[in-house]
């Protein structure tokens, strides 16, 4: 039994899950998705029943690849034998030309991550809305349930689903193919789900909302995903390898980020020796290869601001200057309200927190009012430029707007700190 | 072995439908908490096997007048199936209750049967 135990690998069933999913989508056609996601949560629940009071089998895998694809023959076949359907009988065909493949495992690990990729595409395609891509890929290539996606985005499980039942309505109308795509199209697609993986991997790492301030699960997604797509020759693009630098740079703190009562950790606090080292030689090998074109994403320079941090051996080594002149081209390249804000604060740690509130207040007040960590980081650049009453008003301010725990504990802190 | 001196069978029911709507994930923690539950009787030298029935109902023959006749198990119209069972040794009926009651089964809605090996 104990060896029983240690074959079920962490998030074998959402590993297994998604890439089932994804491989029937692609078998079956994704006119087929509502029975695809069916029968693999089926052959989930019997194998739950099942290994619950038999233990676990040898090749979980395999056993529930089997199980799946014969119960979604069963359903195809009472089908047809009601009405026979052409899209039913062909889907028939597909799935017995595959069965059997599942023995070949090294071959179909490798197919079966193929068509995950296919799914991810197929989930962050232009025609599916914006916000429906991040769920929809959690969803139907990664595994997830409707509520921890609902956690993961802090939205209501109703919100989440109905934008699920829309999107899989555009699957199944066929207007989205299931395919990784080649040619001149590549780089703008790569784009796209770079986008998704991003915001899949921020809503875990920076975890704007809720008790914890890192949700792990999606942060390892989010980099499981990024390295399939530089695993495969045609879109291991230079924008990917930035991406997953810049992923693995940023979780490399992730272990100091949090101190042990979950409060947060300035990085300026943090306890350098807790930062993951394996991460960040990834994260270096990893732009290293990204150097390769002349293409610069805004993943590039993000990536090259995080190395500035990593190798700073103490907060004071850190190159400010060389982070000012990152920023400078992140605002002019891909300007964002973020980028901005993240600029005045190199400012300030160059010319001083006068200059930074300046470049600050710059940015208008509907922007500063919208997002709590434009008046959190006008209180701190106030209050080291001495001005502390500004500073409380900027940091009550700010615990308005503010959404996660113990960024809120953090808030407090500092406002009992200036009153 | 020695140390336990009776036989019980631990049979297991349970609605197949009530994990319908759980994620990917919630079902492997229960796998993994049965596992780790059956492993630990197995350590305490409890445990002498488990196996899961299938869903069909199985079938169900009766000798009527002169002629056997085999017909469909009972479990097919019913919520509760009788899912499978684990085979444990006790020193009692109490003895055996309480490991039962340790049992994650009865956390996910199922019903525990208990009935002793005749080893008279």
């Amino acid at each position: 039994m104990s060896d029983s135990v240690s074959q079920l690998v962490d998030h074998l069933f959402r590993h297994q899950s998604g890439r089932l999913v994804s491989h029937l989508v692609r078998t079956l056609g994704p006119a087929h998705v509502d029975l695809a996601e069916d029968v693999v949560q089926d052959a989930l629940v019997a194998a739950l029943r099942s290994w619950a009071l038999d233990g676990v089998p040898a090749n979980p895998g395999a056993w529930l690849t089997r199980v799946a694809k014969n119960r979604a023959l069963d359903v195809l076949r009472r089908r047809s034998a009601l009405k026979a359907k052409y899209a039913d009988v062909l889907a028939q065909q597909a799935l017995r030309s595959g069965l059997g493949d599942e023995g070949e495992s090294v071959r179909f690990a490798d197919e079966l991550d193929d068509d995950v990729l296919r799914m991810i595409f197929a989930c962050c395609h232009p025609e599916i809305a914006p916000a429906a891509r991040g769920p929809l890929t959690l969803k139907l290539a990664c595994g997830f349930g409707v509520s921890e996606i609902a956690r993961a985005f802090v939205a209501a499980e109703a919100t989440i689903s109905q934008r699920i039942v829309r999107a899989k309505r555009q699957l199944r109308s066929g207007a989205v193919e299931i395919e990784v795509p080649t040619g001149g199209e590549v780089g703008e697609r790569v784009d796209s789900v770079l986008d998704v993986l991003y915001l899949v991997f921020n809503e875990g790492y920076a975890a704007h909302r809720g008790e914890n301030l890192v949700r792990s699960e999606l942060v390892d997604e989010a980099i499981r995903l990024t390295r399939l797509l530089i695993d495969h020759e045609g879109t291991a693009l230079p924008q990917a390898h930035a991406l997953l630098s810049l992923m693995l740079l940023q979780a490399s703190r992730i272990p100091a980020r949090v101190d042990d009562h979950g409060s947060l950790v300035l990085l300026a606090d943090q306890d350098r020796s807790r930062w993951d080292q394996a991460r960040i030689a990834e994260g270096f090998r990893c732009l290293a290869a990204a150097s390769g074109g002349e293409y610069l994403s805004e993943f590039h320079v993000q990536a090259a601001i995080a190395v500035c941090h990593v190798t700073a051996r103490r907060d004071a080594d850190t190159d400010w200057e060389q982070i000012l002149a990152h920023y400078d081209t992140l605002v002019a390249r891909f300007p964002s309200a973020i980028a901005s804000l993240n600029r005045a604060v190199a400012i300030s740690k160059v010319k001083g927190p006068l200059e930074g509130l300046a470049e600050l207040d710059d940015l208008g007040a509907d922007v500063l009012d919208g997002y709590y960590l434009f008046p959190a980081t006008r209180g701190e650049l106030l209050s080291q430029a001495g001005r502390h009453e500004d500073a409380l008003a900027a940091f009550l301010r700010a615990l308005e707007l503010v959404t996660s725990d113990p960024e809120r504990v953090f808030l407090e802190s500092r406002v009992r700190g200036l009153s | 072995m020695a140390k336990f001196t009776l036989k019980f069978m631990l049979a297991l029911h349970d609605d197949p439908r009530g994990f319908d709507d759980l994620s990917p994930e919630e079902m492997q923690q229960i796998v993994r908490r049965y596992t780790e539950w059956a492993g630990k009787l197995a350590e305490e030298g409890r445990m002498a096997g488990g196996e899961k029935l299938s869903d069909d109902g199985g079938k169900v023959i009766r000798r009527d007048g002169g002629e056997a006749v085999v017909k469909d198990g009972p479990y097919s119209e019913t919520k509760e199936v009788f899912a499978g069972f684990f085979l444990i040794h006790a020193n009692s009926y109490e003895d055996a209750v309480e490991v039962s009651r340790t049992c994650p089964h009865l956390e996910y809605g199922g019903t525990i049967e208990i009935r002793a090996v005749d080893l008279q």
